[in-house]
């Protein structure tokens, strides 16, 4: 069933996509603000992907770069819809609704700042399930549709199209270069697809289980009842049913650096007791990307390693890691349709340079 | 021997300390003059315990001053933030989503201009210095005082900062202060903005109120060094006060959390400290302030301090009380309570009013007040519990019991059971935990520069810098032992060769007093 969404839901929207961002996908106070400015009162017409046309003309929006970069240069504000113009133009169709390309962190919110702007209604589906670091790393693509034409746009009004065919890898290689010369952030649509193809390849309903975990999330609290346990039942009869407890502890080492226009590095969750040796280890490419403890591996992508205030349960991103912080460590399973060996070769452990075979979250064992 | 004082917006505290034993301790009301205050509570220290002037080995002030003007928006200078960064950041100029009640009391001026760096140290545009003229020229007409200048990615490169401050200085003249972003906060530019405008309004009042404490101080015979309390329970000296007020700003919070830690013995509870405008409610876990996850609002302005995760309320023993609903707060007569309030012959019907009606308290004139409906009285004083149960209850983040810790002055206002947590704890000294607290307040030593990191050589560089500031915080008085890394942050700058980074590491000890005599 399509819905509406107004300012008062970006608060849990923006909570439940940082939780499924797994650590990356950006600032979504920012996020929040950037749709807050252009939606006032109004209210966005949000579609269920079931009930598309089958021709429907579907272009997602997003912006892309490294979230430490995002965090200190805000955009303009021009550049989302700009993108969308850019390649309606070049494609020669006006796009009848927008989409996220990622559910997790602010890419959540540039297709609402999109359709704020324009009165388009947004897909309930993205193409990553979770947030991933490429843009090639969609189930759009896993499943045939691709992502050029691309469109391109920065805050000085610059565009830029990329057109690659199929090869999505490339298009993510030249976008990303474009973007660090832009400042290491630029606005982007792609994937231009119809309502067919979304039925198809898209992960449906993560726009509306982002607003219910975040709802929950802040429900619990209310309640003084387990935030973790409410995101267990939210999660329950959703495609991500399965939620592991994976480490408690504090932050004790957080490493960054920004390379190739990505923030790279590892954190050290350390025991509560000090005199236990026990730690997680969590390596990061603006996700979180694979968590060990003892070496082991207890997680890895595509399954969402969720960093959580111990108490809270507000979801922390790589950039608001900091030493000293109190945290839970959460392992979500992804939909079957993101651990197909087509969407591992696209998004699994070696997509990301890592050794280790994936291991479903659910399908370890714990001492 | 040293004196630890708390100078709250009622309430003055002080205590007499030897080492951790308290000698003596007074409370006296706030004065307007902040100096007499001062005065005040030193005389009333001599008169609990006699010492000279050269027993004191340091002095260790505590203020909520600074909070308490922008919870307020009183005594605010108009200010100007003034943002680098065109054409970028546009979608969200400076003070976005600020509480009009303060943008009004600063006579908030918001402005954009052309500069700021990309993450790796290109500028997003030149700066323009006829653009930034004009702007400096409509600050001056406009009657601004006090200057804000944040760029985009200051903390990896603050040279636009600098000369922005340097070309606004010419047209503003030497009496505008000016507050730079890189020098307050650290990345994140909205909040490292907002800390900086905040810092701003307050510069004024920080020269006044620096003159007072000083002055009042030296008038007492004690030549022993003054220090503030800052966020994080750690003390700066009173130039640095001058210049970066907005440090001081939890240190009300850290000090009475400490503080009641110390008195009461427990080491995991929550602490509600109720001083003269508010009530502070914070958690105390293993000993240390639990401390904010991420963002932390002040007075609703998003920053991004290292804070005790504290939630204030409108009460206190100055709180006004609204005679129609039996409201209290959030306005409160402040320092002027012993003139204002009924009970000292005011016209004001204050919260501490109430406490007295209700026997609660035996504080000046009992039958000033004798004529309040008792129904009336033991409404207020069920609102106030409800209302402090509420907020404890906003914090706690479990189901399970948790101790209930009262202290300062205005805690009388609290009844002995609180619904939902039973029996409030009350130590010993309660009313003068704030400055129990100040006078164990620690000192830092902070490492802030930029490494060249040799691939491979991350971690002998990080245990470097972490070494040497715990050697600086030994230089600065504290005991070997005591020391401890607090904050750690560590930002890369892929522009320079040589895989540069910028580390910044906070480390923090018991001040040693026999060094520091």
């Amino acid at each position: 069933m399509s819905w509406t969404l107004t300012a008062a839901d970006l608060p849990d929207l923006a909570r439940g996509a940082t939780l499924l961002g797994t650590g990356g996908g950006g600032d979504p106070y920012i996020g929040t603000k950037l749709v807050e400015r252009v939606l006032g009162d109004g209210a966005i017409t949000i579609l269920d992907p079931d009930e598309l046309p089958d021709d429907l003309f579907v272009i997602p929006t997003a912006q892309m770069g490294a979230p430490t970069v995002m965090i200190e240069k805000i955009p303009a504000g021009t550049e989302p819809t700009l993108a969308l113009r850019t390649l309606e133009k070049h494609i020669g169709r006006r796009a009848d609704a927008t989409m996220p390309i990622e559910c997790g962190g602010i890419n959540s919110m540039i297709p609402l700042i999109v359709a704020a702007e324009t009165g388009l209604p947004v897909v309930d589906a993205d193409g990553m399930g979770r947030a991933f670091p490429e843009l090639s790393m969609e189930t759009f693509a896993v499943y045939g549709v691709h992502g050029s034409p691309l469109a391109l746009s920065g805050e000085r009004g610059e565009t830029v199209v990329i057109d690659t065919g199929d090869d999505d890898r490339q298009m993510e290689w030249l976008a990303r270069g474009v973007t660090i010369r832009l400042g290491g952030v630029s606005h982007i649509a792609e994937y231009a697809m119809t309502g067919a193809d979304v039925k198809r390849t898209a992960v449906p309903r993560t726009l509306s289980m982002a607003l219910a975990l975040g709802r929950a999330i802040r429900r619990a609290r209310d309640a003084h009842t387990s935030p973790v346990q409410a995101i267990v039942d939210t999660l329950a009869p959703t495609l991500y049913s399965e939620v592991r407890e994976l480490f408690v502890g504090k932050v004790s080492d957080v490493e960054r650096r920004t390379t190739e226009g990505f923030a790279k590095g590892s954190a050290v969750i350390a025991s509560l007791d000090p005199g236990d040796d026990d730690h997680l280890d969590i390596a990061f490419q603006n996700e979180n990307l694979v968590a060990r403890r003892g070496g082991e591996v207890v997680a890895i992508v595509p399954d969402l390693i969720c960093v959580v205030d111990m108490e809270t349960c507000e979801p922390v991103t790589t950039e608001g890691l900091r030493y000293g912080q109190r945290v839970r460590v959460l392992g979500i399973s992804t939909p079957e349709m993101m651990r197909t060996p087509a969407a591992l070769a696209a998004f699994g452990p070696r997509a990301f340079g890592l050794d280790e075979p994936f291991i479903p979250v659910e399908a370890r064992q714990y001492a | 021997m040293h004196i630890g004082i708390d100078v709250g917006g009622t309430n003055t505290d002080a205590v007499l300390m030897d080492g951790r034993q308290t000698l003596a301790g007074v409370k006296n009301a706030t004065t307007p003059d902040v100096t007499s205050g001062i005065v005040q509570a030193i005389e009333g220290l001599r008169t609990g315990h006699s010492f000279d002037g050269s027993d004191i080995s340091a002095v260790m002030i505590g203020t909520t001053h600074f909070i308490n003007a922008l919870v307020q928006a009183k005594r605010l200078a108009p200010t100007a933030a003034l943002r680098l960064g065109l054409p970028a950041t546009k979608a969200l100029p400076p003070l976005v989503d600020w509480p009009e009640t303060l943008t009004t009391a600063i006579s908030a001026r918001s402005y954009l201009a052309h500069g700021g760096y990309e993450f790796d140290g290109r500028p997003i545009s030149p700066l323009d210095a006829d653009e930034l003229r004009g702007i400096a020229a409509d600050m001056a007409a406009n009657g601004v005082r006090s200057v804000a200048i944040s760029s985009v990615f200051s903390p990896v490169n603050h040279d636009l900062e600098t000369t922005a401050a340097g070309i606004v200085a010419e047209i503003l003249g030497p009496d505008v202060a000016i507050s730079l972003s890189h020098e307050i906060g650290r990345i994140g530019l909205l909040e490292r903005e907002n800390a900086t405008i905040i810092n701003a309004a307050l510069r004024e009042l920080a020269s006044e109120i620096v003159d007072g404490l000083t002055s009042a101080v030296r008038a007492q015979g004690i030549t022993a060094p003054i220090f503030l309390s800052q966020n994080d329970g750690t003390l700066m000296d009173e130039d640095y006060v001058r210049l970066y007020p907005v440090a001081t700003f939890a240190s009300g919070p850290t000090n009475s959390m400490r503080g009641a830690a110390l008195t009461s013995g427990l080491e995991t509870c929550a602490v509600v400290d109720i001083g003269g405008t508010t009530a502070d409610i914070g958690l105390l876990v293993n000993g240390f302030p639990r401390e904010t996850a991420n963002e932390v609002k002040v007075a609703g302005v998003r920053t991004n301090f290292r804070m005790p995760d504290v939630l204030s309320i409108g009460i206190g023993g100055g709180s006004v009380v609204d005679l129609d609903t039996g409201e209290v707060g959030p306005e409160s007569v402040g320092y002027r309570l012993t003139t204002e309030a009924l009970v000292f012959g005011g016209s004001t019907l204050t919260a501490t009013d109430i406490a007295v009606a209700a026997g609660r308290a035996d504080v000046g004139d009992p039958t000033r007040v004798a004529h309040l409906d008792p129904v009336f009285v033991t409404r207020v004083l069920d609102r106030i519990a409800e209302r402090v149960a509420e907020a404890v209850d906003r914090m706690r983040t479990s189901p399970e019991p948790i101790p209930v810790v009262a202290v300062g002055g205005g805690s009388i206002l609290l009844p002995d059971e609180l619904p939902l947590f039973g029996a409030v704890h009350r130590p010993e000294n309660y009313a003068v935990a704030n400055a129990i607290g100040a006078s164990i307040a620690q000192v830092g030593g902070e490492i802030d520069k930029v490494y060249a990191v040799r691939p491979g050589g991350r971690d002998e560089t990080v245990a470097g810098v972490r070494a040497e500031a715990v050697d600086k915080a030994i230089a600065a008085g504290a005991t070997p032992g005591s020391v401890s890394i607090v904050d750690f942050d560590e930002v890369p700058i892929p522009y320079l060769p040589g895989n540069a980074t910028r580390i910044r590491v906070k480390a923090v000890g018991d001040l040693d007093m026999a060094v520091s005599s």
